[in-house]
């Protein structure tokens, strides 16, 4: 039963001109793929490492563990309120710049300059070096030629992201594409108010941005959001998106609104009836400038009445989730082998006023981590099975088509970065 | 010495709920029998529900220490309302050794 209309073609797969047969799953168990992967994806296209907020004074720098691309980038404010990227190595004898006790793991703080840990020599934030200890037992050193090696760095909408492939001249507006410029305008600047969730995923990174980028799965998986006559009811009813698009490799998703509020207060949990919240968000939009129909026009896309939640897909790990009630999640997954990944949830509200929105805001972000663990966990489950590679092909449905694009994006990444490393003569590059 | 405000004097019994982060009061949790955490459910829910104009007057600058108390101890109740309310059991259900962990939160 439609309870949405579908395009003219008959469905979503179809209008978004996206083959229908089995899909291969080999590119999420291959070790193979994922070294190709490293090279053709995380070391070539726009990585968001973190927002602007996170560095709220000049000198604030923090640092982010890139293992995908075989690297750790320092993004810092300079003394000019600039924000730039650079190789967290030091140019000397290539020790890990900033750390804290734990080489692997990410740190953040303020500094006037960065000093190596191992022979204290010493960079302006601007990247360039400034002290070289017994400078005079070099030979001939130039200390302008020893600067920190930079990595592109551009914001959009207070969101920063790297690009490790200096070669590559897409600014970062035009590779965000369609959805970027109709996202521009949304105040993300006012959503200051940060949850933040980290998980050991133990399977291949395109297998959870699955899960999220299909709701097919919600009313069965997460049923305990519901109560238990209400959760048969929507199973029943099963799940259909508002609207899917695709730009280049990106993807989104528009869904309809859930339970924020619900239609009928007996449908939810006596917590969420307590605090007029749920996984959905709190059910009364705090002022953010915009009403709902003054959202930028990429958001809530079909301008439904219905509209509840859009989920774009930015290619290739950077999921950035807009909820009606005025509140954003973003997710992250940054791959660690072919079958694990570091996930990372982020949730972002206007600043509670009172205890009572303080709470309405946890009980949002702690169902986000109720249902991610189910999530999580699945995964695993997903991944060491297909590693038995039992099923060659896995059929997906209309409401998976983003998942068909993820993976059909991923393998056209690699298959274009092969063809351009044999069609360029070897050295010529 | 009292924790929470006296309006809330009868949740003293349940203060070792009052933990500051979520990865204390999640931890808290599943390291909890099902009576005690239905224990606390009971005696928490019907002080939440009866407390929304309280906490609604309650400002998060400045916030004084009986209701910052009370603020985590009501965040302890929407953890455990998972537990009590849906899952009938301390830990997610199939989550097995998964675990997903706080690492940055408000103050308070």
């Amino acid at each position: 039963m439609a309870h949405f209309a579908k395009p003219a073609e008959g469905s979503w797969t179809e209008h978004l001109k996206i083959d229908k047969a089995p899909l291969s799953y080999e590119d999420s168990v291959s070790p193979e793929f994922y070294r190709q992967e490293q090279d053709a994806i995380f070391r070539r296209t726009w990585l968001n490492v973190g927002r602007v907020e996170q560095l709220p004074r000049n000198g604030s720098y923090f640092t982010k563990e890139l293992d995908a691309a075989r690297t750790s980038v320092i993004v810092v404010r300079g003394t000019d309120g600039e924000v730039r990227a650079f190789h967290n190595i030091c140019r000397h004898r290539g020790n890990k710049l900033m750390w804290n006790e734990f080489p692997r793991e990410e740190t953040s703080g303020m500094c006037r300059q960065f000093t190596c840990k191992y022979h204290a020599w010493r960079y302006n934030l601007d990247g360039s070096l400034n002290f070289v200890q017994q400078e005079g037992e070099f030979f001939d050193l130039d200390k302008s030629e020893y600067g920190l090696m930079p990595v592109r760095c551009e914001v959009w909408e207070g969101f920063i992201f790297v690009n490790l492939d200096n070669a590559n001249k897409t600014p970062l507006r035009e590779y965000l594409g369609e959805f970027g410029r109709g996202i521009e305008g949304y105040p993300f600047h006012k959503l200051t108010q940060v949850h933040k969730y980290r998980a050991e995923i133990g399977s291949n990174w395109k297998l959870f941005i699955d899960a999220f980028a299909e709701f097919y799965h919600a009313p069965i998986l997460h049923s305990g959001q519901y109560t238990p006559e209400e959760a048969r009811k929507i199973q029943k009813y099963g799940y259909e998106a508002i609207a899917y698009d695709v730009d280049g490799p990106h993807g989104m998703v528009s869904s309809w609104g859930g339970i924020a509020p619900p239609k009928a207060k007996a449908m939810v949990k006596p917590i969420e009836r307590a605090l007029a919240s749920g996984l959905f968000g709190p059910w009364d939009a705090p002022d953010i400038g915009l009403t709902t129909e003054q959202l930028p026009p990429a958001i809530n896309p079909a301008r439904h009445q219905h509209w509840g939640m859009d989920s774009f897909v930015f290619f290739p790990n950077f999921m950035l989730l807009i909820w009606r009630p005025n509140w954003v999640l973003t997710y992250h997954y940054w791959p660690t082998s072919h079958n694990t990944h570091i996930f990372e949830g982020t949730a972002y509200f206007v600043p509670p006023k009172n205890a009572f929105e303080r709470l309405q805001q946890e009980l949002a972000v702690v169902s986000f981590k109720e249902y991610g663990l189910q999530d999580g966990n699945t995964l695993e489950a997903t991944q060491t099975m297909l590693e038995s590679r039992i099923i060659p092909e896995l059929p997906l449905n209309d409401q998976e088509v983003l998942l068909r694009h993820l993976h059909n994006t991923a393998a056209k990444y690699v298959r274009d970065y092969q063809q351009s490393k044999t069609a360029t003569p070897v050295g010529a590059s | 010495m009292a924790c929470f405000p006296v309006d809330f004097a009868d949740l003293e019994p349940f203060a070792d709920w009052a933990l500051p982060t979520e990865r204390e009061r999640y931890g808290k949790r599943i390291t909890s029998t099902m009576a005690q955490l239905q224990e606390f459910y009971d005696a928490a829910f019907p002080r939440l529900e009866a407390g929304t104009d309280y906490l609604q007057k309650v400002q998060l600058d400045g916030i004084a220490e009986d209701d910052k108390h009370l603020l985590w101890l009501f965040c302890a109740l929407v953890t455990v309302a998972f537990a009590v309310e849906a899952w009938r059991q301390p830990r997610v259900p199939d989550s097995g050794a998964a675990s997903i962990d706080s690492v940055v939160e408000p103050v308070p």
